[in-house]
């Protein structure tokens, strides 16, 4: 059983940080909410707001790690050009969905959106994170300073939602594999 | 911007109070990930519809045009915050202007990265 360097990375982009920060999602409603509904009583100081904090600024940082490993990293290997030549597109995940009608919208549509979507994420969350510790526990007397992040924070699961689903499809018609071969385990 | 800043600015109501904190980094916060997610959309529009432009955001090749589009985006969403938050700090605003703003300049941003969209102004 082997997975190339590619898929481990692509794997980790997409299941790792990007799955992780998608799941976090429901936690970080809960806790503006949690916020919100305990009226302000929990001073800045307490274990709770220290946990929140950490935890939107957790998820902040997922967002980065996710589009910059997307961008920098995965996405190169997907838009890899092809020697002159080449017949088997499989290692130029990009070339491989445009060169069948029945594939090409996977990356007209698909990876097109995806590709852009996806940085609404980290902007919105790094805004959601600094004003939740900037404002603490005053955000539960504050209706609009509240909606706001809310509002933001559901706008960053959208993007990620598109980013997540449109990844996921992409890869299975055409994977960005390749690069050295890693053995996770041997033939009995 | 001034314009802007004049129009949403004010006698603040005063559940816009935040403690002894003014609302104004708040604000400032929230406005400016509006105008970052405008220029994201932006620049994609523009990056597909002016090769020129494309080739302009092309500063990292192996990432083509995405590279300078989400750089860009990322330094219109930190130059923005940076100079509303200078501007705003001591100020108490009513958010609820400010919140429609923004809202309305990420749906916009949205739709610019939309590419269906993008195909309409082709």
């Amino acid at each position: 059983m082997v997975i190339s360097v590619r898929d481990l990375i692509t794997l980790l982009h997409g299941m790792g940080f990007g799955a992780l920060f998608m799941l976090a999602f429901s936690g970080a409603i809960g806790v503006i909410y949690a916020t919100a509904a305990s009226g302000g009583i929990w001073p800045a100081s307490s274990p709770h707001y220290k946990l929140f904090r950490f935890y939107l600024l957790s998820m902040s940082a997922l967002a980065w790690i996710t589009v910059l490993s997307g961008t920098y990293i995965v996405y190169p290997w997907y838009r890899a050009v092809a020697p002159a030549g080449t017949t088997d597109l499989t290692r130029y995940p990009r070339l491989l969905l445009l060169s069948n009608p029945m594939t090409a919208g996977w990356h007209e549509f698909g990876m097109e959106w995806k590709e852009h979507v996806s940085w609404f994420t980290p902007i919105a969350m790094t805004m959601v994170a600094v004003v939740f510790i900037t404002y603490g526990p005053n955000i539960a007397r504050h209706r609009q300073m509240r909606n706001a992040i809310l509002g933001f924070t559901a706008a960053a699961f959208l993007a990620t939602l598109v980013s997540g689903v449109f990844g996921a499809l992409i890869n299975v018609h055409a994977p960005t594999s390749g690069g050295p071969e890693i053995v996770l385990m041997g033939h009995k | 911007m001034e314009r802007e800043t004049k129009s949403t600015a004010g006698t603040a109501n005063p559940d816009d109070v935040l403690g002894s904190l003014p609302n104004g980094l708040g604000a400032a916060a929230i406005l400016a990930t509006g105008i970052g997610s405008l220029a994201l959309g932006l620049f994609t529009t523009a990056g597909d519809l002016w090769p020129v432009v494309g080739t302009t955001f092309n500063i990292w090749r192996p990432s083509g045009p995405l590279s300078g589009v989400s750089t860009g985006a990322v330094g219109v969403w930190l130059l923005a915050w940076l100079l509303l938050a200078v501007r705003w700090r001591t100020r108490n605003l009513r958010l609820r202007r400010i919140n429609v703003v923004a809202y309305a300049m990420l749906a916009a941003g949205f739709l610019l990265t939309f590419p269906p969209f993008i195909w309409l102004l082709h």
